[in-house]
């Protein structure tokens, strides 16, 4: 175990929900509306925590446990997660799949959670985040396993640090299709369009939504935090890959990858503008090319 | 260079899940055309250099012949069956996709095992021309519209040309261009019969041909 530096926990807590502002401000703008101010989202937080939960009396404690491990496991996964020049909090020899399973639990915990206010509605949003999240977990983990393989080092944070010009200049087919299966999964398991609408409320297809929909006040405010922090976490391990720009010093680099999250943010509420949601059943189609990238880039 | 050669291989790989996959007959084609486009690059890149006459121009003829050719006459034979996509393969898409991982895997293993005469210049491009095969077979036997079992043909040329670049950087260039016009002539016959056919029975579906005769 070897110690870190808190900044990366740090960024990402304070910049996750503007990063979700950026998002819906680009996707905004596009729409050709004004759109809301990019701190909205801190706002909502605010709101939400200073409000009463209302539970259902259909439901037991495991409802309420819910949105606790969620935040919990998200915010122990994101110790794990270097950023721009500065290693993760700790790291140690195989902590990618510790990250994996930890957003696994948190996952686990809200399905429980959905499971448990009895409603059929949610029972259907349940099931079908286990179903692709179970297909974007062996893609998710076939890139860490091509990353870990093509730097020969076992632990996030000297696996983003060593991913230089040199390394790209030496495999950059292994890099880009893990880069590609990355965002594949990023998409899938942050409810995005084309997998899921983070927007619609009350629909049929939806995913993630769905499920959360019994929760309210700080329980919810608690959920949204976690799935900013679900993206946040999930595009820093993608700037983490990306052709490294940045030669000097650690708060330049810091800076530099700054900038690529938001850019990011953008280039995602720009995909959100164009694409239109996939049909469900194309959905497992989507993530089977995820696995077959990064299978590919394993084998390489 | 290699990392050029090896982004290539890729790249072919990447087309032949795109053939699996896809059920559009466009994006079968231009995937197909890619390829031929790719594999003139491939073999250009595979001379290290020592460019001759023949050696660039081959090549060349290939890409354009594979590449625009043949993908022009496949779209002419798609707009005259009246077919826009594959409707119903006898494995789904999902399952040549996991087919052709399983395809992948094995030839990737071959690839190791396989002793050849020269060094080939890449370690991808064995398993890369065996699974570009592989996949053209899959396509010939899973799919029912006779233009996609074409596409799969065609795929399954491709990667025996691929093959032939690592052991036979010199094929004499009669035997080359005898190929290439046996593969054209070949799809432009296959054009030919898919547009009759579906003149005669307003489908292209071979699995429907079975029940041909002369009775009833």
């Amino acid at each position: 175990m070897v110690a870190g530096s808190f900044l990366p926990l740090i960024v990402a807590l304070a910049l996750a929900p503007l990063m979700q502002g950026v998002i819906i401000r680009t996707k905004s703008v596009v729409a050709g509306r004004q759109g809301q101010p990019l701190t909205q989202p801190y706002w909502d937080l605010w709101k939400l925590l200073h409000k009463g939960a209302v539970y259902s009396q259909t439901t037991s404690w495991i409802f309420q446990l819910g949105p606790v491990v969620w935040l919990v496991s998200l915010l122990l996964a994101l110790t794990l997660i270097p950023f721009g020049g500065f290693p993760a909090l700790s790291s140690f020899s195989g902590d990618f799949i510790v990250v994996a399973y930890l957003m696994a639990l948190g996952r686990f915990s809200t399905v429980l959670a959905a499971l448990d206010t009895g409603s059929s509605f949610e029972g259907m949003g349940a099931s079908r985040e286990v179903t692709f999240s179970a297909l974007a977990e062996p893609a998710l983990l076939l890139s860490f396993a091509a990353l870990a393989r093509q730097t020969e080092r076992i632990s996030l944070s000297p696996v983003l640090t060593a991913i230089s010009w040199s390394a790209w200049a030496h495999s950059a087919p292994t890099f880009s299709l893990t880069l590609a299966a990355l965002l594949i999964v990023l998409l899938a398991e942050n409810a995005r369009i084309p997998v899921d609408d983070p927007t619609t409320h009350l629909e049929l297809t939806m995913i993630h939504e769905v499920m959360v929909l019994d929760h309210s006040g700080p329980d919810f405010a608690m959920i949204q935090y976690g799935s900013a922090l679900k993206m946040w976490l999930f595009a820093a391990i993608i700037i983490g890959v990306a052709p490294p720009w940045h030669r000097g010093g650690p708060w330049a680099e810091t800076a530099v990858s700054l900038a690529g999250m938001m850019v990011f943010a953008i280039a995602t509420g720009l995909v959100e503008s164009s694409m239109a949601r996939l049909r469900l059943l194309r959905v497992p189609q989507l993530l089977l090319v995820a696995i077959v990238l990064s299978a590919l880039a394993v084998a390489l | 260079m290699s990392q050029v050669i090896n982004s290539l291989l890729v790249l072919l790989v990447l087309t032949g899940f795109t053939l699996l996959g896809s059920s559009r007959l466009a994006a079968c084609i231009r995937a197909v055309g890619f390829q031929g486009l790719l594999l003139g690059l491939l073999a250009i890149l595979m001379q290290d250099g020592k460019l001759s006459a023949a050696g660039v121009l081959l090549p060349l003829t290939t890409a354009v012949v594979k590449g625009i050719l043949l993908p022009w006459l496949l779209f002419r034979a798609m707009r005259e069956a009246d077919t826009v996509r594959e409707v119903e393969p006898l494995i789904t898409y999902n399952v040549s996709i996991i087919a052709g991982t399983a395809a992948l895997a094995l030839t990737l293993w071959l690839g190791q095992r396989l002793q050849l005469p020269s060094e080939p210049p890449s370690s991808l491009l064995v398993p890369a021309a065996l699974f570009t095969s592989l996949a053209g077979i899959i396509v010939i036997v899973s799919r029912r519209k006779a233009l996609t079992q074409v596409l799969g043909y065609l795929a399954l040329e491709n990667g025996i040309y691929a093959f032939g670049t690592t052991v036979a950087l010199r094929l004499p260039v009669l035997v080359e261009l005898g190929i290439l016009l046996d593969v054209f002539v070949g799809v432009f016959v296959m054009g030919i019969a898919i547009f009759h056919i579906s003149r005669e029975f307003d489908h292209i579906d071979t699995d429907k041909l079975v029940a041909l005769s002369d009775v009833g």
